[in-house]
């Protein structure tokens, strides 16, 4: 679907391969503008759908020997509650932030698989706003934590660690500062937009670009089209793995933070 | 010569991550290779570091194609 939604590849006339830009990812199927209904808007309605309705049904009737859907579910639950939540932010109060975690993780993780599943081979997190809408709801969870447990003053002043000499309170405030309220929800978005467009966009000139070498090349650039697609196998591969470990890791800042808003001063 | 100063930018900026990511997995190396009971609790920080130093080359990788 994706290459013939592209409108920049050559016609059959052959007027020259125009590599995939940032263009290529702006697919607007209703109302074009800022109130169109893109493809990533309805892939991740799609999304939220199908999550929802698995969790439902594979949920339901629960047992204490699991079936097959169960024991999925559990495992990717316990994935999460035990090694993410429960060791980052600890045995005491980890339960609160188990549901906001494991959903997070698997519309992260379902919305990243979507970029290399046939159908709909399109990942939503490469276009910025939903990336920046998760890094918002994390952003406002941990900060508010941890206003919520010293009050407003004290946690700016715990930014600091204690039993430093005086002139170097205001310095390292002001870096502690830039680093918890820019830093880390900008890289927190861009980290994971930028995997999931850099790793599309990848493959989309591996296939894209196979395909015109195959097609209007040379006989040596026909060999090379091969190669090209044997590459963008080898990279959907590796697409996959970097999707599950942006989702991961996501989570796992995601924790970090949360822990670290909930920890007691340095 | 014609062509694009991003990709060169993209290509100096790689220099960065690329020895990061190595530093990274050999003290993982070291470490699992002095205590192999230890395997477990190192995997996931050094995974953990492996996707902030890996974030600096994608941001990279990212501006050379936007930019």
């Amino acid at each position: 679907m994706i290459l013939h939604a592209l409108p920049s590849l050559a016609t059959a006339g052959g007027d020259g391969y125009q590599t995939p830009t940032t263009a290529d990812f702006y697919q607007p199927l209703w109302n074009d503008g800022p109130f169109a209904i893109t493809r990533p808007a309805v892939v991740l309605m799609l999304s939220v759908g199908l999550l929802a309705w698995w969790l439902i049904v594979s949920t339901r009737q629960a047992a204490i020997v699991p079936g097959k859907r169960q024991w999925v579910t559990e495992g990717l639950y316990g994935f999460i509650r035990n090694g993410v939540a429960r060791d980052i932010i600890g045995t005491k109060d980890f339960l609160r932030f188990v549901p906001l975690l494991f959903s997070m993780f698997m519309l992260i993780l379902v919305n990243n698989l979507f970029g290399v599943i046939p159908p709909v081979q399109y990942p939503t997190m490469s276009r910025i706003g939903i990336p920046i809408a998760l890094t918002l709801v994390v952003y406002v969870v941990y900060h508010y934590i941890g206003i919520k447990r010293v009050g407003l003053g004290a946690y700016f002043k715990n930014l600091v660690p204690a039993g430093l000499p005086g002139w170097i309170f205001l310095p390292i405030l002001l870096l502690e500062i830039i680093t918890f309220f820019i830093t880390r929800p900008l890289t927190l978005a861009l980290r994971l937009f930028g995997n999931m467009f850099a790793g599309h966009l990848l493959l989309l000139v591996f296939i894209t670009g196979g395909e015109y070498m195959l097609l209007h090349g040379s006989f040596g650039l026909k060999l090379a089209g091969v190669g090209a697609y044997a590459m963008a196998f080898l990279l959907t591969i590796f697409e996959i793995l970097i999707e599950f470990l942006q989702a991961w890791v996501f989570t796992l800042l995601a924790a970090t933070y949360i822990a670290g808003s909930l920890a007691d001063e340095h | 010569m014609t062509g694009n100063i991003a990709i060169l930018g993209y290509g100096l900026s790689t220099l960065g991550p690329g020895i990061g990511i190595g530093l990274i997995f050999a003290a993982y190396l070291n470490g699992v290779a002095r205590q192999p009971e230890a395997r477990g609790m190192l995997q996931s920080i050094a995974i953990l570091g492996f996707a902030l130093t890996e974030a600096l080359a994608i941001f990279g990788l990212l501006l050379a194609f936007i930019l």
